[in-house]
Parts: C-alpha cells; sequence; structure tokens
C-alpha cells in the first residue's frame, strides 16, 4: 500500500515538489505493480487519454464520457472500450475506485467530496508545453506503477518531436481563431505546437500571454499568413458566426489551414505530433507558394 | 419644419463617430480616408467589411424599429406600443431559432428573415387579437408580457436542446441584440425587409391621420381599416423580422423615440412616421457607440443600453396612463 500512500501525499504537495517526489517512487518501485491502483476512475479528457496510453489490462475501470467525442478526443476507438463517467461524485464513488485520476481544472467540489470519502485524488495540471508531454507521461506511469510503460512511450515521443522539429528557415506567421474569437496566448500548448511547426503565433505579437478573445479587428490587422480554426458544430451558434465573416474569409491563406484536426491540439499526448507534422507540411505548402 | 435636418444632421454625425471606433488602434482620419481610398495594409478592409457593416446596420435597424413604434402607436392609439415590449421581436427571434437550429436556413441565406418575418407575424397577430382591435392599454401590455415570456422560454428551450455546445451562450443574443461583427452579406439579407416594412408603413400615414379622429369618423373620409390593419401587421413584422434576423431584438427603440418626438410634430402620426425612422437610427447608433466604449473587449448587448434608456421612460408612462384611466 505503499505506493498508493504516496500517491495520496502527491496531490496535496506544489507541483514544483512533484519531481523529486515521482523519483523517489520509482526508485523505491520495485515492488511497484504490486503496488499499483487496480480501480483505476479518470475524470479528465487528458488523463483519460494518457491513462488509456499507459495503464495496464484491467487497470483502467472508466473514463470521462469526453473520451469519446470525436471533436475533443484523438482516441474515441480506444475510448469505445471503455465505460465512461460523467464526472459526478456519486457516480464515481459507486464505481469503488482505489485511485481518481482528475484534471486542474476539474470541479472542486467533485474532487473534495471523492477525498472526504477516503478515495485518493490525483490530479494532474495540464501540460503548457511540448517538454511538459514527457514529464507527465512519467507521472502518470508512476502514479498507476506502469514505469516501464511510460518510458517507451517517452522514448517515442522524444525521438518523434525532435525529427518533426522545424528549427530554420522562414518562420511565417499564423493565428489560431476559434468561435467567439478565442485564440490561445504564447503560454498555451496549441501556440508551442505551433512554434514546434516553424510558426510564429500572432497572438503573442498582439500582446496574448494567455488565451483570451481576439477582436476580429486585430486578427485582421495582423494579416497572418495561416489561419487555423476548428470546423463548426452541427446546429447553429452566432459564436461561430465570426469564422465565416467576409473579412476573414479574405484574408490570404485562411483556406489552408481549415482541415487541421481540432482534437489534437488539446492535451500533451503522442497525438499532438501528428498537428506538427500536418502544419509544417502547411508551412511547406505556403513557402513554396510565395516563391 | 427644422426637424427632419437637425435630425439627419444627428444622424450622420453619429454615423462617422460610429465608423471611427474599433480595436485596430488608427486616427479618425487615417481610418476614414481608408473607407474611401485603398490604405497600406488592411485597414481598408477592417473598415469596409466590419466597420461600414456595423454602422450601417444600426442605422437601417434603428430606423425600421422607430418607424415600426410610431406606426403601432398611431393604429392602437397607444403610447404603450412598440415592437419589443409587445412581444413581436421576441416571436421573431424565436422563429429565427427554429429556422437555425432546425436546419432549415443558414445564417447568411434569406431563408433566416423569412422565418423571422413568419415568428414576427405570428407574434403580432396574436397579441392584436388579444388586445381587441382598440387596444386597451393594459389588456395590450399583458397580452405583450404573455408573449414575450413564453416567445423567450421556447427560444432559450431550443437553444439549450441544440447539439452545438455555443448555442446556449447565443441567448443572450436572441433576448437583448448586438451588432458585433456583423457583415455585408446580414445588411444584405436585413435590407430589403426592413425597405418593403418601411414601405409599407409609410402607405399608412393618412390613414393613420385620419383614425386620430376615430374609427367612425375615419371610415366615413373613406379610410379601409381592414387594409389599413393588414399594412401596419405586415409593415411591423417585415422590419421586425429583418432586423431581428441578424441583430437579435432589441426593445424599446420604438418605445423611446416616438415619445420625444411627438411633440415636435404636433402629435401627428404621419409626421411622426419619418421623424422617428430618423430619431431611431439616432438613438441605435448612440447605443451601439456607447457599448463600445463602455465595454470595448466584451460584447455588451444593445438591448441593455435602450432597456436602461427605454425601461424608466415606460415606467412614467405606465404612470401617466393609470392618472388618465376612469
Amino acid at each position: 500500500m505503499a505506493h498508493r500512500a504516496a500517491a495520496c501525499i502527491l496531490v496535496s504537495v506544489r507541483p514544483s515538489k512533484i519531481i523529486p517526489l515521482l523519483a523517489a517512487l520509482v526508485f523505491s518501485g520495485a515492488a511497484a505493480w504490486a503496488d499499483a491502483p487496480r480501480r483505476v476512475v479518470s475524470l479528465n479528457l487528458c488523463t483519460d487519454q494518457l491513462a488509456m496510453l499507459i495503464a495496464g489490462p484491467d487497470q483502467l475501470v472508466s473514463i470521462s464520457y469526453i473520451a469519446r467525442d470525436k471533436r475533443a478526443s484523438a482516441m474515441t476507438e480506444e475510448a469505445a472500450q471503455y465505460p465512461i463517467n460523467h464526472g459526478g461524485a456519486e457516480e464515481v464513488y459507486l464505481l469503488k475506485p482505489d485511485l481518481v485520476l482528475a484534471g486542474a481544472y476539474t470541479a472542486r467540489a467533485t474532487v473534495d467530496m471523492l477525498r472526504r470519502l477516503d478515495i485518493p485524488v490525483h490530479i494532474m495540471r495540464p501540460a503548457l508545453t511540448l517538454e511538459e508531454i514527457p514529464e507527465r507521461m512519467t507521472e502518470m506511469g508512476a502514479v498507476l506503477g506502469r514505469e516501464e510503460a511510460a518510458a517507451a512511450l517517452r522514448q517515442t515521443f522524444e525521438t518523434d518531436l525532435a525529427a518533426l522539429r522545424v528549427t530554420d528557415g522562414p518562420r511565417p506567421r499564423a493565428a489560431i481563431y476559434n468561435a467567439n474569437g478565442w485564440t490561445p496566448g504564447a503560454n498555451s500548448l496549441p501556440s508551442e505546437i505551433l512554434k514546434a511547426a516553424g510558426f510564429t503565433n500572432v497572438a503573442t505579437e498582439a500582446g496574448f500571454a494567455y488565451g483570451g478573445a481576439m477582436p476580429l479587428e486585430l486578427l485582421v490587422m495582423t494579416e497572418p499568413d495561416l489561419i487555423v480554426s476548428a470546423a463548426p458544430y452541427e446546429g447553429h451558434s452566432r459564436a461561430e458566426d465570426i469564422l465565416s465573416h467576409p473579412a476573414l474569409r479574405a484574408l490570404a491563406g485562411t483556406a489552408a489551414g481549415k482541415e487541421i484536426g481540432e482534437n489534437s491540439w488539446i492535451c500533451g499526448i503522442p497525438q499532438v505530433l501528428d498537428t506538427v507534422r500536418r502544419l509544417s507540411e502547411a508551412r511547406t505548402l505556403l513557402l513554396s507558394k510565395a516563391d | 419644419m427644422r426637424l427632419l435636418p437637425a435630425l439627419l444632421a444627428l444622424v450622420l454625425a453619429l454615423f462617422v463617430t460610429s465608423l471611427t471606433i474599433g480595436h485596430a488602434e488608427a486616427g479618425a482620419r487615417a481610418s476614414l480616408s481608408a473607407l474611401f481610398g485603398d490604405s497600406e495594409g488592411p485597414l481598408s478592409m477592417v473598415m469596409r467589411e466590419i466597420r461600414l457593416p456595423r454602422a450601417l446596420l444600426a442605422a437601417l435597424i434603428g430606423a425600421g424599429l422607430g418607424m415600426a413604434g410610431a406606426a403601432l402607436q398611431g393604429y392602437l392609439r397607444n403610447p404603450l406600443a412598440e415592437p419589443g415590449l409587445i412581444g413581436v421581436s421576441g416571436s421573431s427571434a424565436l422563429g429565427a431559432v427554429l429556422a437555425l437550429q432546425g436546419g432549415l436556413t443558414a445564417s447568411a441565406s434569406l431563408g433566416l428573415p423569412f422565418a423571422a418575418l413568419l415568428g414576427a407575424v405570428v407574434g403580432v397577430v396574436l397579441v392584436l387579437t388579444l388586445a381587441g382591435p382598440r387596444g386597451g392599454s393594459l389588456t395590450l401590455i399583458l397580452a405583450g408580457i404573455a408573449i414575450s415570456a413564453l416567445a423567450g422560454a421556447l427560444t432559450s428551450l431550443v437553444l439549450n436542446l441544440s447539439p452545438n455546445p455555443f448555442a446556449a451562450n447565443d441567448i443572450v443574443f436572441w433576448m437583448m441584440g448586438s451588432l458585433a461583427d456583423r457583415s455585408m452579406t446580414h445588411l444584405w439579407l436585413a435590407l430589403p425587409f426592413v425597405l418593403v416594412g418601411g414601405a409599407l408603413l409609410a402607405s399608412t400615414a393618412r390613414g393613420l391621420d385620419a383614425l386620430t379622429l376615430g374609427e367612425d369618423a375615419a371610415a366615413t373620409l373613406g379610410l379601409n381599416l381592414t387594409q389599413l390593419r393588414l399594412f401596419v401587421v405586415l409593415g411591423t413584422a417585415s422590419i421586425v423580422g429583418g432586423a431581428t434576423a441578424v441583430a437579435g431584438s432589441i426593445g424599446f427603440v420604438g418605445l423611446v423615440v416616438p415619445h420625444i418626438l411627438r411633440p415636435f410634430v404636433g402629435a401627428q402620426p404621419s409626421r411622426l412616421l419619418w421623424a422617428s425612422a430618423l430619431g431611431g437610427a439616432a438613438l441605435l447608433l448612440l447605443a451601439d457607440i456607447s457599448v463600445r466604449m463602455i465595454l470595448p473587449d466584451r460584447d455588451l448587448k444593445l438591448g441593455v443600453i435602450t432597456a436602461l434608456i427605454g425601461a424608466p421612460l415606460f415606467l412614467h408612462l405606465i404612470y401617466k396612463t393609470r392618472k388618465e384611466l376612469p
């Protein structure tokens, strides 16, 4: 049970202290798998996907319903194999988990309630840079007692990323523009993905340090070479009307960005590499047109 | 008759002011010259595709709503009549939302204002049937409240049932109205409906004047009351349908403007129609300038400003009407 106790402690310490604790876990974990949690329930899209990649057979009991939503999840096929939950404390308690995985934005009330019921909850912060993705993989491996699987995943990811990363050549300027004009700023995973694919994020120039709503006028004034938007949902919303505004369509290069799948931007999982690959193909196309 | 030139000058001044407000921080002079000539960089596009349609729509929709308010008040001989208050705007929004979420039309096609027009017709006919041809204040307002509440509830229901996760946020837009990020496409959608409605209402001018003498006297003057009623209903519905389809329901414009201008035109309904059109354009341009000055980064809704101006006046009118009742 040592491992589970450690997992409990983990959640109450500062993130800066997680790394040494994880190291301690890894080295003391000779019998890690024996002590590993057997019934893990995940409440967050990103922990869902990392857990599906790393967990042992039958270890993961339930994942969140969002993992089956094609628009958000890059692993819907895998997700179809697992029972889903809607994140309610009562629902989760009835699954009798010995570990609950939650994200930093999972409802506070649910997490507190589960802890009062003596269920260990591990809160995992989202990866905000590409470098944090392998760290999260290691963290998940330690929490699930699956260090070897995590290490293998990490190894592949780091090799692939190094091969894909665009480091030299001209950097076209790209904007990520979504419903309500929402755009991710410098400190966000999508912005880092753009950077790795050889683009500059115009939101950074416009002073967006974090995500925010960028007025359409500002976007037009920055004249991006590429605009990446998610395809609109079924039904209609005025929030998405902005994406079909004539001023936006008139900007050069917009069409090139339309097809870059939105579900592999969100979480720090190996699928972000597909996005990097597709973006750098768009960059090559853009540069060849400019010549 | 100095009123119309003065109002026209006010509308023009507000229109130009509206064009100079926006996030792209260029001076007023640079902005306006970019509107007419090609600027270096994207400022011309910002002016022509983003700011110009916004200012034009504010003027068009304001004029339509002002005129519709004046016509309804003239026809019902009741200063409390206004498309927003009597539930016509609300039912028009419901028509638009049903068509959009039911997949019958896209947001940039003519089907949308037609659906909004249909909703508005249902609303007008319902409220006039409930309130009776003479439009007693009490029944008119009660019928209006009931229809507004029902239409609002159904609009919320439809938007909450939508598969689109952003749709529920649109409830505020459909109930309070906004002109943020509208384009020329929206102007072309609304324009024919507002123009046709305006022409229908303009043709009722003489009839409304005659009606001030009472229905019997008007009938002896040869006024066709059935036709007058039809034109008022269709004209109002057409204006409200076109306006609501692109800008959501904006209340109180048709209440405030005729009330302020009535003394200047000697309470003559035919003259009030045109004065209210100009006054409505000025009021909505002013409201749209205000929402951008007060909270530039948030999409503050137009209905908030018009209600802040209009609601106190509405309360005052109710108080006055009560005193006049036996």
